[in-house]
């Protein structure tokens, strides 16, 4: 077939790719890893990215596809260079979640799954994201926000915009991404330092 | 709320007629419902209920697929150690001791909850759906749902219909996620271009972006998809259950011969729908031959005879045009006898119409000149005279060797069959130009064309000089394919040639030549034709190809007993083959050229041959259903009924001969083949004898050796719908009881909930009869007559199952019955491969096949299948293009010693360097292509690329 060759994954990926592979008696078994791979070279799965995925994997686009859009933490459409998820379940629920995101919405000027026109935040609606203790939780590129408030969640944006957060969040978060830059655990504890801190919230 | 909950009436029909068997002695004893039921281990309890004639309700679950357990609808109650438990019966397999209830509250309550669960977001739109009225989602709703519905929120909505690919709708929120559809294009096809998107209430059924679901067998999903989510634009909003009419018949789209359900509706063609034969299609069909009634329904189908008066085509009376048609001949015949008349084709036809013209030739004509190949097949003498295998026989081989062109394109439902083999662990060993569909499962033995014989030497382990394009190694791999085979059995026990016409610019005589060797050295091997035109097979048993007469008889040895029987003189041997008759035309030789349902412009694979012999011969009568670029030459073109509109029989690749039903009427004055035949056989002076169908076949098992024993009766009735394969006595078949778990009246079971459209027509009022239309409630056996003593004498133990013999194991005539001739065999020394020239380093040798879908005028005619003939081009190494110093997709000029050819050149890395691949058909007749490259006689064809500088 003769398909448009757009941005694939970039040959020091492919290098990776292959060495991610080889850690699987199946090759298959790479696909999710692989994924998070693509991810962080573009900030959401390529139609050309998934395409190598499925010729590395032995499997088919369509597959490759299907197994990725299972996963919320994997975008098939490009997102904002913050993503920025409210959860709405139980504890933060009642702690006030829909009240943080209706003004969520408004504060962005998007709805849910919409991203800015500046390119900057994707907004998204999340379950519980083991966070209750700091409800309502807010999470940003995979780190740990909260408890926010309206006004605590201007103060977020804010700080995001003005580049205040730039050395606690990554861009385009994705877990190797993270892990690369300071890793899980600094960034929840950073996270939780700021916001006992009482930066975003009561 | 619904309160009798009856199971849905097929499944109880046919339930109530299965009995369970005699316990099989690795069985295990259990109960289902408090029954006793044995059941062989490993058994899925769905199935083990089923014959016990318990119905458990199903969505996912297909007898054709592997279980996935995915609808939950078929939960049981199960017992075990910890007490019942709630189980899927679909995923379950029955073990010893275990005690199943299918209808305690339990169940039920586990049932309605499913049902209930599904219908959520299930739209109700019924009456608007395709499926509506067949649809199991409908049936057991009403059998086994709870009847009424707790939610009352908004239901999800999307855009509607989305096409999943060119022959596929897809109505999302109809969608119950079964996987079947999924599941089919992974197991079955292989190819998984589907799959599930998302998760949760937004899961759909989905193809990659730009990577639409062009499977040749999508149509399938569509068949057996349990909802109305699928739907094919050919049939959407067609028709209704109720309005169908259907009869069981045989696909003539290929010489596989799958048997579908054929349904009409206001007498016209609307859909086909596979049936579950189980030794042949096993419920799968591929695109063209589901959707090639599109054809018979066209616009460009002949529907008056035309005569040529002042040099134009004009409309005629029958009777003029057939006074024309005969004058023709015989003028011919009055100038050089009835050897300047040449007969082109046949293969579109059914049986009955090649014996007629088979007889008309030899005892009317006196010509032996008549082919029903176009020269893209291979000698009739090898195909007949080889041991033959049936498919079953192949995909249970102890090994499969393909010396065949990519079956993928040419005969779909083999290839299927074949990877589903080759999945079982059967090796397949393919010695190829190319890698084909199926190399990912095979052993590739790849050769440069020319050196076929010399790469089966190497694969015999024989000595052969230098093999340019196969190294030690491929021959190694395919050395061990065949390793575990040739150990238990070195003269070939249990292996399967798969023989075709490997490339169509390579000659016939090195694919005759290395499959005389396979049969040399392999004695007890036995070989399955894959030559692909429709009755090709039937056409050659019926002695269309010169030198042979009805039955797999040499003209010589038959010579006697027909011209006994025919009470004629038959003309001298040694006829014309269809290149022979083109070049005795090109050069004046033939003073008329009948083109039976041949197209020699578009499909002999020399063009410009076809041409001048079109252009040179003084009078050519085209027979034929659609109007083709040749017919457009005739003096006399007359019009023919398609098999769907007249019947008959017809014959696969196995020999296996089915019965071909009528199911509407032929367009304007449309006649069939044999009736024309009759016709001109009278206006020459002759007479065929024949004044109904059926009259054709009792002479055809009168008179031809092959076919004795094979009666219409034994066709029709108990057992015989999967056809009869002749020799009778060459392969298993039941004859005289129904098989296990048919109806009683010998009426096939179809399962309702596997391919729903057939089932439910059936139940209303169109039941489903083979080559015949039954009124329902009809007695079966009084319609159709009961099996004679003939039917079941022939194979020698007079009922119940014959042994498999092989070719010519006729057995001895009954008394009474005179000898027929013997069957013919391959005579050693028959075929040889002359020296083939070696490549010369600076071109690439080509490679010609065709593809599924083309520019010839059946696929053209199909309005769904038209745009998916692909684009011409030439596919060779990368390298090759990269020397040349052009881009994929840009144009080079190709030049063989025949004719030159401007096509755009793609890099391909899996052909191999020195091998150049265009495929035949990938243009319009008027539009050069690669036929203008090609030459009939020679060994092999050299390209050489330019740039067009
Ligand atoms: S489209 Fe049909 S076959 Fe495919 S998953 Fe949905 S219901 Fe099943
Ligand atoms: S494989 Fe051949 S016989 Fe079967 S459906 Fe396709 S065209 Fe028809
Ligand atoms: S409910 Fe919001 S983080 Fe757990
Ligand atoms: S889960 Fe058994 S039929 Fe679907």
């Amino acid at each position: 077939m003769m398909a448009p060759r757009g941005r694939g994954l970039s040959p020091e990926n492919l290098e990776k790719a292959e060495a991610i592979i080889a850690c699987y008696p199946e090759k298959r078994s790479g696909l999710v890893p692989l994924c998070h791979l693509a991810q962080s070279q573009d900030g959401y799965l390529t139609a050309e990215a998934m395409d190598d995925i499925a010729r590395l994997c032995g499997v088919s686009a369509a597959e490759v596809r299907g197994t990725a859009s299972f996963y919320d933490m994997l975008h098939l459409e490009p997102v904002g260079r913050y993503v920025v998820a409210v959860c709405t379940n139980i504890a933060c629920m009642l702690g006030g979640a829909y009240t943080v995101l209706a003004h969520a919405e408004d504060r962005l000027g998007v709805r849910v799954g919409q991203t800015t026109n500046d390119g900057l935040f994707t907004l998204e609606e999340a379950e519980c994201l083991a966070g209750c203790d700091r409800a309502v939780c807010v999470q940003v590129n995979h780190r740990f926000f909260g408890p926010v408030d309206e006004a605590g969640f201007d103060h977020l944006v804010e700080e995001l915009v003005s580049g205040a957060l730039d050395d606690t969040v990554p861009p385009h978060g994705v877990l190797s991404r993270v892990e690369r830059s300071i890793g899980l655990e600094a960034t929840a504890g950073e996270a939780a330092g700021r916001a006992s801190a009482g930066g975003y919230g009561r | 709320m619904v309160s009798e909950k009856a199971a849905p009436l097929a499944a109880t029909e046919r339930s109530s007629s299965d009995t369970p068997p005699a316990p099989p002695p690795d069985g295990v004893s259990l109960t289902i419902d408090g029954m006793a039921v044995t059941a062989p281990k490993g058994e899925l309890v769905i199935e083990a209920a089923e014959r016990a004639g318990v119905y458990i309700p199903r969505f996912c679950y297909h007898p054709r697929m592997a279980p996935v357990g995915m609808c939950r609808m078929c939960l049981v109650e199960v017992s075990s150690p910890r007490g019942p438990s709630l189980q899927p019966a679909c995923y379950v397999q029955v073990s010893d001791g275990q005690e199943i209830a299918t209808r305690s509250p339990a169940a039920r309550k586990a049932q309605e909850g499913v049902l209930e669960f599904l219908l959520l977001n299930h739209p109700l739109d019924c009456p608007v759906c395709d499926k509506g009225g067949e649809c199991p989602l409908q049936d057991q709703a009403m059998s086994h749902g709870p009847g009424e519905t707790r939610f009352v929120e908004e239901k999800r909505h999307w855009a509607k219909p989305i096409s999943l690919g060119p022959l596929v709708l897809l109505d999302r929120e109809r969608c119950i996620q079964c996987a079947r559809c999924t599941r089919f294009a992974e197991e079955v096809a292989g190819e998984p271009l589907i799959d599930f998107l998302s998760r949760g209430d937004r899961i759909e059924v989905a193809a990659f972006p730009e990577l639409p679901f062009t499977s040749y067998f999508a149509g399938n999903t569509i068949q057996i998809c349990p909802v109305g989510a699928l739907t094919s634009p050919p049939y959407r909003f067609r028709s209704r259950p109720w309005d169908l009419e259907q009869v069981e018949t045989t696909c003539t789209y290929c010489s596989v011969g799958c048997r579908v359900a054929m349904q009409s509706s206001a007498g016209k063609l609307v859909r086909l729908l596979g049936i579950d034969s189980e030794p042949v299609n096993q419920s799968w069909l591929c695109d063209r031959g589901r959707y090639g009634f599109e054809a018979v329904n066209a616009a460009g189908r002949l529907v008056e005879p035309l005569v040529r008066r002042d040099g134009e085509l004009q409309p005629a009376a029958w009777h003029e045009a057939l006074g024309f048609a005969a004058a023709g001949i015989r003028r011919a015949m009055s100038s050089g006898g009835g050897r300047s008349v040449g007969i082109l084709g046949g293969a579109r036809l059914a049986n009955e119409d090649a014996y007629a013209w088979s007889k008309l030739a030899r005892a009317v004509i006196g010509t032996d000149n008549v082919d029903a190949q176009l020269g893209d097949g291979l000698p009739a003498e090898l195909v007949l005279g080889l041991p033959r295998a049936t498919i079953e026989d192949a995909v249970t081989a102890k090994a499969v060797v393909c010396l065949a062109g990519d079956l993928h394109e040419e005969l779909p439902v083999l290839h299927l069959r074949l990877r589903g083999a080759a999945l079982q662990g059967v090796p397949v060993v393919e010695v190829s130009p190319v890698p084909t569909a199926l190399s990912s499962l095979s052993y590739l033995v790849p050769y440069r064309p020319g050196y076929l014989l010399g790469a089966v030497r190497a694969l015999l382990g024989e000595a052969t000089s230098e093999l340019p394009g196969t190294t030690a190694a491929d021959v190694d791999a395919g050395r061990r394919g065949l390793a575990d085979a040739l150990d238990s059995s070195p003269e070939g026990e249990g292996v399967v040639v798969v023989l075709g016409r490997v490339s169509l610019a390579e000659s016939a005589e090195q694919i005759a030549a290395a499959a005389t060797l396979l049969s040399e050295r392999w004695p007890a091997a036995r070989f399955l034709p894959a030559l692909r035109r429709a009755n090709v097979l039937g056409a050659l048993d019926l002695g269309l190809a010169p030198g042979v007469l009805p039955g797999r008889v040499l003209l010589e040895d038959g010579r006697a007993w027909f011209e006994d029987r025919w009470a004629t003189e038959l003309p001298a041997g040694g006829g014309l083959d269809a290149g022979g008759m083109l070049r005795a035309a090109a050069c004046g030789e033939l003073g008329a050229l009948v083109l039976l349902g041949a197209d020699p412009l578009a499909d002999f694979p020399d063009r410009d041959l076809a041409r001048s012999a079109l252009e040179t011969v003084p009078f050519i009568l085209s027979i034929d259903v659609l109007a083709n670029p040749s017919a457009q030459l005739a003096d006399v073109v007359l019009p023919a009924a398609a098999h769907s509109e007249r019947g008959g029989t017809t014959t696969n690749i196995e020999g296996r001969v089915t019965r071909l039903a009528q199911k509407v009427v032929p367009p304007g004055t449309a006649r069939a083949d044999w009736v024309i035949a009759s016709e001109l056989a009278e206006r020459l002076g002759g007479d065929l004898g024949f004044d109904h169908l059926e009259g054709i076949w009792e002479e055809i098992e009168q008179l031809s050796p092959v076919h004795r024993g094979c009666t219409l009766g034994a066709l029709v009735l108990r057992g015989g719908y999967d056809g009869v394969v002749v020799p009778v006595g060459a392969a298993p078949v039941r004859l005289g009881s129904p098989p296990s778990g048919w109806r009683a009246d010998g009426v096939r079971p179809i399962d309702p909930m596997a391919t729903p459209g057939i089932a439910s027509a059936d139940e209303q009022g169109a039941p489903l009869f083979a080559g015949a239309s039954v009124p329902a409630g009809s007695d079966l056996s009084e319609a159709l007559g009961p099996l004679d003593a003939r039917s079941v004498r022939a194979g020698g133990a007079g009922t119940g199952e014959v042994p498999p013999g092989g070719n010519g194991s006729l057995g001895p005539a009954p008394a009474g019955e005179p000898p027929r001739p013997p069957l013919m065999g391959l005579s050693s020394g028959r075929f040889s491969a002359p020296e083939t020239p070696r490549p010369d380093g600076y071109g690439v040798r080509l490679v010609t096949r065709r593809t599924l879908f083309d520019h010839g005028t059946l696929v053209q005619e199909c309005t769904s299948l038209a745009g998916l003939a692909p684009n011409q081009l030439l596919r060779v190494h990368p390298k090759l293009v990269e020397q040349l110093g052009v881009r994929d997709g840009e144009r080079v000029r190709a030049r063989s010693p025949r004719g030159e050819l401007v096509v755009p050149v793609l890099g391909d890395a899996t052909v191999p360097s020195g091998v150049a691949v265009l495929a035949l058909g990938a243009v319009p007749v008027d539009e050069p292509g690669a036929a203008l490259l090609l030459d009939s006689a020679a060994q092999v064809v050299d390209l050489r690329v330019e740039t067009l500088g």
